[in-house]
């Protein structure tokens, strides 16, 4: 099975008709929006930071697939963690959706979400894959709204 | 539907249009995307070109290629007869007046940015009023808001109905006093609509207003005359219709192109300069600053030839067959919606998958080797005014069949299938 087949019926079959944490934080203390002006993605990710660590975390918005599951399965892998850990499962998941890191041999933290290294044999779609990571790294910061182009372009960035 | 019957689809003049004959004509055709034949439906981005047209290309780096309207060499008269003779081809199929009312720009695009830089900085200012319409591309508004922002003028929007045609008589009460220019679209890249832009045109020059009609998705399928339109600018893009990149067409009226201040300064433009003063050459050439895409325009010149050679009315005949063939088999199907049912269509469908996003569309049909659009289509306020984020876009040309209709229902129903 090729690998884009692999990671549709995988994140499809799951993640795009079950989002994991789908909807906003009531008591959300950081924010941030993240839009994909190619395709038209759009999503809000609220979250609750408890000193470092982050507590709650949930997301909406209207997108494809690609990017609906890697938002639902980003939630679910960073819930409890530190923002130094996320920041690191950031940095790997860009790293591999741009095939700097590869995944069978170097060491990395990223688990399940290694379905998303098929990515690479679409590389239109490695934006869709990458635009939750990139909002949740702006929701570090402050809040606030990205974009997938631009000086914001995380290919770019990584490519950079 | 079978093979046979898709070959030869009788035209409105009893001709058969042989598309297997056609498609030998572009090599491009024949490849294989992801394991699968290629079918090739995203025509209103940009089309393919058939051998004719590349060998032209071939023809004038391997033998005449030379800079234009300079030098006294051969190479260079060879060069500006090709050069000029594309010009001349243009001309007869747009039906102008004269050669001189064309003019070789990048594209529609830049057609539309002469004619707001050179008339509209020109003419139009504070609390002047330009009207478009609510379908038009990105290049046909982002123009005129820079101008009405520098201006100081307004836009006003022609609305459309829930089937995507442009409401008249809300675009007869656009106009008063301070309306000063129209720029509509003929035929709609997102929905296919097919505007009535000669009855558009007359009632705004019963007021004395002048109109530019973006030609760059009417051009490849329909016989365009801009004297019968009576449009005052005409713009198209040369590589939507089996053309080169790089070289599109404004055609203007000669007495409005004369008005107009230049677009860009440079050389071939000009007929005389000091440190003092600049004497403008003459229409068009006062529009040509610098080397044009000589080779493009050549290329498109070929192209005008190779669409004369099937016939335009043939085209839009066979066209319309696809269309009906593909809106008939695409409506049929459950949790499919198309966007854009008007009346008068060129062969667009544009349309949405219950629960699918467009571009998830797009990539599972990409894998099974059919190219179609997904997106805004450069269109965002017809996708607002739908509330659709996107849509997936099938466009087609002379060159498709029947037969690939099918290919791309089969391949929406994987996509159903798939996300079932």
């Amino acid at each position: 099975m090729s690998a884009y087949k692999e990671l549709y019926q995988q994140v499809i079959l799951d993640h795009n008709k079950k989002p994991r944490n789908y909807g906003d934080l009531s008591d959300a203390n950081r924010q941030a929006d993240g839009f994909n002006p190619l395709c038209g993605d759009r999503i809000h990710l609220s979250l609750h930071l408890d000193g470092d660590r982050i507590d709650g975390i949930a997301f909406q918005g209207e997108s494809c697939a690609i990017c609906k599951a890697s938002s639902s399965m980003m939630t679910a892998s960073v819930k409890g963690k530190t923002i130094e850990e996320a920041e690191m499962l950031i940095q790997e998941f860009r790293d591999m959706t741009t095939g700097k890191l590869d995944t069978e041999h170097a060491e990395h933290h990223l688990g399940k979400l290694t379905v998303f290294s098929g990515i690479s044999d679409l590389p239109s779609r490695v934006k869709c894959a990458i635009l939750p990571w990139h909002t949740l790294h702006s929701a570090f910061a402050a809040s606030g709204t990205v974009s997938t182009e631009g000086d914001a372009d995380p290919v770019k960035d990584s490519n950079a | 539907m079978s093979t046979t019957q898709a070959l030869c689809v009788a035209a409105a003049d009893g001709m058969e249009l042989d598309v297997m004959r056609l498609r030998a004509d572009f090599p491009i055709l024949s490849r294989e995307v992801n394991g699968k034949p290629l079918v090739y439906l995203d025509n209103a981005a940009s089309s393919h070109m058939p051998r004719p047209v590349i060998e032209t290309w071939e023809q004038y780096y391997t033998t005449i290629h030379s800079n234009v309207h300079r030098g006294v060499h051969t190479l260079s008269q060879l060069a500006t007869d090709a050069f000029e003779n594309a010009r001349e081809t243009i001309r007869g199929f747009l039906n102008a007046r004269e050669s001189r009312e064309i003019i070789f720009v990048r594209g529609a695009t830049e057609a539309i940015n002469l004619v707001m830089h050179g008339y509209g900085r020109a003419f139009i200012g504070a609390g002047d009023e330009i009207i478009l319409s609510v379908m038009e591309h990105h290049a046909n508004i982002v123009p005129w808001q820079m101008l009405c922002k520098e201006k100081g003028a307004k836009l006003r929007i022609i609305p459309m109905s829930d089937a995507g045609e442009l409401l008249q008589d809300e675009y007869h009460a656009l106009f008063n006093e301070h309306t000063r220019f129209v720029a509509i679209t003929q035929v709609s890249n997102a929905l296919g609509t097919i505007n009535p832009v000669k009855e558009m045109i007359a009632y705004a020059h019963e007021r004395g207003v002048p109109v530019l009609v973006d030609g760059a998705q009417a051009a490849p399928h329909a016989v365009v005359d801009v004297q019968d339109l009576d449009c005052d600018f005409y713009a198209l893009s040369g590589h939507k219709m089996c053309g080169p990149t790089g070289a599109g067409v404004l055609y203007g009226k000669a007495d409005l192109l004369n008005k107009m201040q230049p677009f860009q300064g440079g050389g071939d433009m000009i007929l005389h300069v000091t440190f003092e003063e600049t004497i403008y050459n003459e229409i068009p050439y006062k529009f040509e600053a610098g080397t044009p895409a000589i080779a493009s325009a050549i290329g498109l010149g070929a192209a005008v030839d190779y669409l004369n050679g099937i016939g335009m009315s043939r085209i839009a005949a066979y066209e319309q067959r696809l269309l009906a063939y593909a809106a008939d088999r695409i409506s049929a199907m459950p949790g499919v919606r198309i966007i854009g049912t008007a009346k008068h269509k060129a062969a667009v469908v544009s349309f949405t998958i219950d629960g699918v996003h467009p571009h998830d569309i797009g990539t599972v049909l990409d894998q099974e080797g059919i190219a179609i659009r997904a997106g805004h289509h450069c269109a965002q306020p017809v996708m607002q005014r739908f509330c659709v984020a996107a849509t997936a876009r099938a466009s087609f040309a002379f060159y498709n069949t029947l037969d690939e209709v099918d290919v791309l229902v089969d391949g929406i129903r994987k996509v159903q299938e798939m996300f079932s």
